[in-house]
C-alpha cells in the first residue's frame, strides 16, 4: 500500500532584512545589514571599472594586497588573519571587486586594513612579478579546461568587439602589463565615487558605519567615470565547432536572448528558464540526464549583467552522442513554445523559484551577494519581494509567449567544443558548421 | 597585534536515538525561515567490494531513483516543488544526503528520507541510466581535464597497499558496467540500516513538533543490526615511495607529498596539531610555504596543505594523511621544491611562536563558523560529528579544541613529517608548454 506524500505546512512569508544605507561625503555608498547567526561579518566592495585594460585590472586585483608604503604583503596578511579575516579581489569587464569576511569583532580591523590598501597600495616590484607569472601559469592550465576554452570562443562569438567579447586576457596581454600601468589604473579608477560597500553579519549598523567612516572617510581622488555600452543583439549563424583533439566529451553551449531584470517579462522568463533547464526537475535534465544518460549536468541559466542579459543552455556529453544531444537540446528549446507547460508544470517551477529566494537570502554570505548583485542593476534587496509577487502572477500563456520570443533554436548561437574528427560529420547533418 | 578571541556558535543541540537505532540530532535556530535536513550513512568508498570500485558513489545516485512510495525523479520533484534544493555526496568514510527547504517543507523532507531509508527502488533500466550519468561525471571531473584526480585518486595507491585504502573511489568503467541490481541490494542490506545512520535537522522548526515528526516517519523503519566496521589499518611507511605520471593536458609540473597522521577519531588530540600545521603552512600570504615557495623562491605557483584526502579532518577515520601539494612554474624541479618543504618543516619543528599560532587559530575558527552560516552546512556537520565522534555537539567544539593546540605539539607534528615516511606523487606536464 502506498503511503501518501505529506503536504506542506502553511507557507512562511519571505522576510528580508532592510539594509541601512548611507553615503560618505566622498561618494562611497554604504549598505549595512544586521543579520545575526554566526558571529561573522561579510564584506563586498564594488568599484566601477568599465573600459579598463582587462589584463591590467586582473593584475591590480591580484596584487592589491601586496604592500603599502608602511606595510609589507606579509604584514597585511597577518593583520587580517589575526581577526580571523581574509580579503580577495577580482576584476571583470564592469568592476573591480573586493570581498572577504572576518570575525564580527574583527570587522573594524579588517576595514582599517582595507582602507590602508585602497588609499596606499604600492604594488611593489617583487610581488608584482610573482603575481604576473602566477596569472600566466594559471591561464596555461585554464586554457586546457573545456569550459574555459568554449567560454572564451562563445564570448567572442556573441559579443564581438564589445568588452564582454573578451573577458579573459591572454598570457601575452598579461605579460605586457608593467607595474606603472597598474599604478596608473589604481590612480584613475580606485575611487569611492560610484563605489559601493556592502556589509552583512552579526553587526551593529551604527557602530559599523562609524568604523567605515574612520577607515574609508579619507579615501579619495577623482576618477574618470566611464559607462559600459549595452550588449549588441545576438546574431545567429552557423554552429561554431572548436576542435579539441582527444577530447572524451563535447561541450555543447547554446546561447539565446533574454530581457533584463526590470523588463515586464522578467518573471515569466525566470520561470520559462526553470521549466526548460534551470533546475533538476526541468525538461532538459529529465531528458538528457535521467532518460538518456547523455550528460551529468545539463543546465540552462539566465545571465543578467550590467550591460545586458542573455541565456545559455550547456551540457558536456560523451563524444559519440554529441549530435544526438545537441538535437535534443534544440528540440527541448523549440518544445517550450510548441508544447508549453501545463498549470502543474508551471506551478512546480513557481514554487521552486519562490523557495529559492528564501534559501538564497538565509545566510549572511547570501544576503551580502544578493544586495551587491541587485545594487549593480540599480535595484534594492526589497526587489526580491516584488519579484516574488510577480512570479505568482505568471500564466502558462506568458510562458508560451516568452518561449516563442526567446527560446528559438533557429535564432540561437551554438558553439560545440570536442574532438572535431569524430563529431564533425554527425554535427554537419544538423546544419551548417563554421570551424573555429 | 591583538588576536581575536574565538567565539562559539549559539544554537541548542538535542540528541536521541529511536528504537531502530537511528541517531537523531535536532538543532533549532529561528534565524531564517529555512531548514536543513541531512542523513549521513556510515559507509564510504573504503567499504566498497573488490571488483566494484565506485560502487558507493553509484549507489548514492541510485538512492535518488525512487523508493517504496516515491517514483523515479520524484524525490527531486517533491523537494523542488517545496522550494527546496537537495544533493548527495560520497566520501571516503561516509555518504550524505541533504536537503535545504523553506521551513514549511520539514515534514516532506523527513518523509522522503525515511522512505528511501526503507530501500531504493532499483531496476535494470535506472541502474544502466545512472551508470551512464556517473561515467559522464567522471569524464567531466577526471578524464577530460588537466590534473583530473590529482591527488585524491592518484595518490592513495602510492601511499597504501590494501584495496580498501588504495582504490579509485570514483570507479573504473569496467567495474561500473559490471554493477548489478543484486549488488545494490547487498550493499543496501549491509550498510544502510537505520542503525548505521544519523538524521540531523537544523534551522527554523519547533523542537517538540520535530521530535513527533521524526518518530512518525522514521519510527517504523525496520530495525536491523549495524555493520561492524573493520579496521582499515596498515603499517606506516618506512621508506619513501614515489610515482610519477604524465598528464597530457597538464601544463605545469605538480607534486603532492603525503604522510600518515594519527587517527582523526581515536587519536584526536594527537591529530589536531596536524590540522593547525596545515593552516600554518599554507593559509594565506603570511603562511610559511606560501611566503617561501610562492613569494620567496618562486618555486611554486600555488601550494596547499591539508589533512585527509578530501580535506575534511572532522569527518574521516584512519588511516589517513596530511598532504602538501604544489603546482610549479614550467621547468621547476620537483625535488628542489620537496627539499624546501623539508627545510620549512624543520624550521617549524624548531619552534613556533605564540603570536603566529594565535592568528592561524583565529582564521581557522572563522572558517569553521562560516561553515555554520548555512543551516544545510550546519546539519551536515552535526551529522558527521555524531557519526565519527559520537556527539553532534563536537562540531561546535572543534574550533575551541584547535585553540588549545600548543606550539610544542605543532612543532612535534612537523618533526614527524620526514622524507622516509612520505609518499610522493609527481605530475609531468604533457600539455602545451
Amino acid at each position: 500500500m502506498k503511503i501518501p506524500v505529506p503536504g506542506l505546512a502553511p507557507e512562511v512569508p519571505l522576510s528580508l532584512p532592510v539594509p541601512v544605507e548611507r553615503t560618505l561625503p566622498n561618494g562611497l555608498r554604504v549598505l549595512l545589514t544586521r543579520r545575526p547567526g554566526v558571529p561573522l561579518a561579510e564584506v563586498r566592495l564594488s568599484i566601477p571599472a568599465a573600459h579598463t585594460d582587462l589584463a591590467a585590472a586582473d593584475l591590480l586585483a591580484s596584487t592589491l594586497f601586496s604592500g603599502t608604503e608602511s606595510a609589507s604583503m606579509t604584514d597585511i596578511a597577518r593583520r587580517l588573519q589575526s581577526v580571523g579575516g581574509a580579503l580577495g579581489a577580482g576584476a571583470d569587464p564592469d568592476r573591480i571587486a573586493v570581498s572577504g569576511n572576518s570575525l564580527a569583532t574583527g570587522l573594524p580591523e579588517l576595514l582599517e586594513t582595507l582602507g590602508d590598501i585602497l588609499k596606499a597600495a604600492e604594488y611593489p616590484d617583487a610581488p608584482f612579478e610573482v603575481e604576473r607569472s602566477r596569472i600566466i601559469d594559471g591561464l596555461s592550465v585554464a586554457e586546457q579546461q573545456p569550459d574555459f576554452q568554449v567560454g572564451r570562443v562563445l564570448d567572442a562569438r556573441l559579443w564581438g568587439d564589445h568588452p564582454y567579447g573578451h573577458q579573459q586576457p591572454t598570457a601575452a596581454e598579461v605579460a605586457g602589463v608593467e607595474r606603472a600601468a597598474v599604478l596608473a589604473l589604481h590612480a584613475s579608477r580606485i575611487h569611492p565615487a560610484g563605489a559601493r560597500l556592502v556589509i552583512v553579519g552579526d553587526i551593529d549598523p551604527d557602530a559599523t558605519f562609524a568604523a567605515v567612516e574612520k577607515a574609508l572617510g579619507d579615501w579619495n581622488g577623482a576618477g574618470e567615470p566611464r559607462t559600459m555600452e549595452p550588449l549588441p543583439a545576438l546574431v545567429t549563424g552557423p554552429l561554431v565547432l572548436v576542435d579539441r583533439p582527444g577530447s572524451v566529451q563535447s561541450a555543447i553551449r547554446v546561447a539565446y536572448p533574454a530581457v533584463e531584470r526590470v523588463h515586464p517579462d522578467n518573471a515569466a522568463q525566470h520561470l520559462t528558464n526553470l521549466v526548460f533547464g534551470g533546475y533538476f526537475t526541468s525538461r532538459l535534465v529529465m531528458n538528457l540526464r535521467e532518460t538518456k544518460g547523455y550528460g551529468y549536468s545539463p543546465r540552462s541559466r539566465v545571465d543578467h549583467s550590467p550591460a545586458g542579459s542573455s541565456q545559455l543552455a550547456a551540457v558536456d556529453v560523451a563524444t559519440e552522442v554529441t549530435a544526438l544531444a545537441l538535437a535534443e537540446v534544440r528540440a527541448e528549446l523549440r518544445g517550450m513554445a510548441d508544447n508549453p507547460p501545463a498549470a502543474e508544470e508551471l506551478d512546480l517551477a513557481r514554487r521552486y523559484a519562490l523557495g529559492s529566494i528564501k534559501l538564497a537570502t538565509a545566510t549572511q554570505a547570501g544576503v551580502a551577494n544578493y544586495i551587491s548583485v541587485l545594487a549593480s542593476a540599480g535595484l534594492e534587496l526589497s526587489w526580491l519581494a516584488e519579484h516574488s509577487e510577480r512570479l505568482r502572477e505568471v500564466t502558462t500563456a506568458d510562458i508560451q509567449r516568452v518561449a516563442a520570443e526567446e527560446l528559438d533554436p533557429d535564432r540561437a548561437v551554438t558553439v560545440v567544443l570536442g574532438d572535431g574528427a569524430l563529431i564533425r560529420d554527425s554535427l554537419a547533418e544538423l546544419g551548417e558548421i563554421a570551424a573555429q | 597585534m591583538t588576536v581575536a578571541t574565538i567565539p562559539a556558535p549559539a544554537f541548542a543541540i538535542e540528541r536521541f536515538r529511536l528504537a531502530n537505532g537511528l541517531r537523531v540530532v535536532l538543532a533549532p535556530d529561528p534565524g531564517a525561515p529555512v531548514v536543513g535536513v541531512a542523513v549521513v550513512y556510515d559507509v564510504g568508498m573504503r567499504s566498497e567490494p573488490e571488483g566494484r570500485t565506485g560502487f558507493a558513489h553509484l549507489f548514492e545516485h541510485m538512492m535518488f531513483q525512487g523508493s517504496h512510495n516515491v517514483g523515479k525523479a520524484e524525490h527531486m520533484r517533491h523537494v523542488q516543488s517545496a522550494g527546496g534544493t537537495f544533493n548527495g555526496s560520497t566520501h571516503i568514510d561516509y555518504t550524505d544526503y541533504f536537503n535545504l527547504l523553506p521551513s514549511n517543507g520539514l515534514e516532506l523532507a523527513l518523509f522522503l528520507e525515511a522512505d528511501r531509508m526503507r530501500g531504493p527502488a532499483i531496476t535494470e533500466e535506472n541502474l544502466a541510466n545512472q551508470v551512464s550519468v556517473v561515467k559522464e561525471e567522471i569524464r567531466v571531473n577526471v578524464l577530460n581535464r588537466p590534473y583530473g584526480g590529482f591527488p585524491w585518486i592518484k595518490l592513495p595507491p602510492v601511499m597504501f597497499d590494501t584495496f580498501a585504502n588504495s582504490h579509485d573511489g570514483y570507479g573504473a568503467f569496467d567495474d561500473l558496467d559490471a554493477a548489478t541490481v543484486d549488488d545494490a541490494r547487498s550493499f543496501f542490506d549491509a550498510y544502510y540500516p537505520a542503525s548505521n545512520a544519523v538524521l540531523s535537522v537544523a534551522g527554523d522548526f519547533d523542537l517538540a513538533q520535530a521530535r513527533d515528526l521524526v518518530e512518525r516517519h522514521f519510527g517504523n523503519v525496520e530495525a536491523r543490526p549495524a555493520p561492524v566496521h573493520p579496521s582499515f589499518e596498515e603499517p606506516d611507511l618506512t621508506d619513501e615511495r614515489r610515482l610519477s605520471y604524465t598528464d597530457e593536458r597538464a601544463t605545469l609540473p605538480a607534486v603532492a607529498a603525503a604522510w600518515r597522521v594519527p587517527d582523526p577519531v581515536t587519536e584526536l588530540d594527537a591529530f589536531l596539531p596536524y590540522v593547525v600545521l596545515g593552516e600554518l603552512l599554507t593559509d594565506g600570504d603570511a603562511s610559511r610555504l606560501v611566503e617561501r615557495l610562492v613569494h620567496g623562491d618562486r618555486s611554486a605557483t600555488a601550494v596547499a596543505a591539508h589533512c585527509t584526502f578530501m580535506s575534511e579532518p572532522f569527518a574521516s577515520r584512519g588511516p589517513t594523511v596530511m598532504l602538501v601539494q604544489a603546482f610549479l612554474p614550467p621547468g621547476t624541479a620537483v625535488d628542489a621544491v620537496l627539499g624546501t618543504v623539508d627545510e620549512e618543516l624543520a624550521r617549524v619543528a624548531s619552534g613556533v611562536d605564540e603570536e603566529e599560532l594565535d592568528r592561524v587559530k583565529a582564521r581557522v575558527a572563522a572558517q569553521l563558523l562560516r561553515g555554520d552560516d548555512s543551516v544545510m552546512g550546519r546539519s551536515r556537520r552535526l551529522a558527521t560529528a555524531e557519526i565519527f565522534h559520537g556527539d553532534a555537539a563536537m562540531s561546535t567544539r572543534f574550533a575551541g579544541l584547535l585553540g588549545e593546540v600548543t606550539a610544542e605539539s605543532v612543532a612535534q607534528a612537523a618533526a614527524a613529517l620526514t622524507p622516509r615516511r612520505r609518499a610522493v606523487l609527481e605530475v609531468v606536464p604533457g600539455g602545451a608548454q
